[in-house]
């Protein structure tokens, strides 16, 4: 992947927030919301002059919770992301590398942010952000993907002291070359820990489902792209944009082996995963 | 009824794995799996073949199946398709909304 070394105002008052290599500063004069930010993002605070991408965050007080996502508007006007939710509002420029969030004091609208923005990045680069779980055994990478209450943090909860565990939540996938990496993410499920910052080449992808014993069952590979897309995080009304998710979804699946996980909650099931 | 004409929709992805047609619609993420005379008819539709002879000529020729009956089931996949905007139907020739498939 090529970095872009850029430096960006006063490096001071950004705080760089590396994800799957690619890192994005978020630049406030608010000393008490760096301090929050570089904490929830512990791990992943990068080096502001390897910035790729840099937003300006405006603040405010918030008067009522932050929603979830899906009342989330991602289009593009002139050429720039815009970015909408109940508790933020983002212009972005891809080309000129700059953003503007004007976001309730929180750090929940900059998760979003984040998510979105490499949602948007990944989507060209034949990558994606996926609700899965991913850990690395003996340095190959594994996603477990499902629905809320498939097992993810279940797994990631059983997860022995070899495993690194990258999210029990949203897993990052990338392409390099002829092979897929899973990179660690800050964002957290109900596990409440963020992933640890390191990546590995992916040797399974496994949809979860619990039953009374461990299993590994083949999937077709129609269903397996199918539930891969289900599971894809993706925010933009951009047909052009899922397009190329469609055949993101399909290069993978022709990559890397889906498979179906049927699992017992205890610690056996890990003797699948190697 | 009316003749028809077919083509496949702008806003669409497809790519053929094994034997099998995946056909998604990129506006609403609807997502269908053809079988194999379903993927037949999509191969065809170019907006200027009439619906009724790619069904004489390449279904019921090549599944053996009478024609009558073809095309219900044609019909039946036009219409549930075109609900989506991953086919388009009208009773004149549709040639600039034709695409090719993608990735094959």
């Amino acid at each position: 992947m090529t970095t872009t070394a850029t430096v960006y105002g006063h490096a001071g008052e950004s705080v760089p927030i590396e994800i799957g290599g690619m890192t994005i500063a978020l630049r406030s004069h608010d000393r008490s919301f760096r301090e929050q930010i570089a904490h929830r993002y512990s791990g992943f605070v990068g080096n502001t002059r390897l910035a790729q991408f840099e937003f300006d965050v405006d603040l405010y007080e918030p008067s009522e919770p932050a929603p979830a996502d899906d009342g989330l508007k991602v289009r593009t006007e002139e050429g720039d992301w815009l970015l909408q939710r109940g508790d933020f509002r983002a212009r972005w420029n891809p080309d000129a590398r700059r953003g503007y969030i004007r976001q309730a004091n929180n750090p929940y609208a900059c998760d979003s942010l984040l998510r979105i923005v490499h949602t948007l990045i990944l989507a060209r680069q034949g990558g994606f952000l996926v609700h899965a779980a991913s850990a690395i055994r003996g340095g190959k990478a594994f996603i477990f993907s499902g629905v809320s209450g498939a097992g993810k943090t279940t797994i990631s909860r059983l997860a022995p002291p070899d495993v690194t565990l990258l999210t029990d939540e949203i897993s990052y996938v990338r392409r390099e070359g002829d092979q897929y990496l899973a990179f660690g993410t800050p964002f957290a499920g109900e596990l409440g820990r963020v992933g640890e910052n390191q990546s590995a080449p992916i040797a399974g992808f496994f949809l979860l489902g619990k039953g009374l014993q461990n299993r590994i069952e083949p999937v077709n590979p129609v269903e397996g792209i199918q539930r891969l897309l289900r599971n894809i995080l993706f925010f933009a009304e951009d047909p052009a944009l899922v397009k190329l998710i469609f055949q993101s979804a399909c290069q993978f699946a022709s990559s890397v082996p889906i498979e179906r996980l049927v699992f017992f909650p205890d610690q056996r099931v890990w003797e699948f995963i190697r | 009824m009316a003749e028809r004409y077919i083509a496949r929709g702008l806003e669409v992805a497809a790519r053929m794995l094994g034997d099998e047609m995946m056909v998604m619609s990129t506006t609403d993420s609807t997502f269908f799996t053809l079988n194999a005379v379903a993927t037949v008819i999509w191969e065809a539709a170019d907006g200027r073949t009439p619906l009724s002879e790619i069904v004489a000529i390449k279904i019921c020729k090549e599944f053996d199946v009478d024609q009558e009956r073809a095309q219900r089931g044609a019909d039946r996949f036009v219409d549930e398709l075109s609900q989506h905007g991953i086919l388009l139907v009208s009773e004149h020739p549709l040639v600039q909304s034709s695409t090719s498939p993608e990735s094959r």
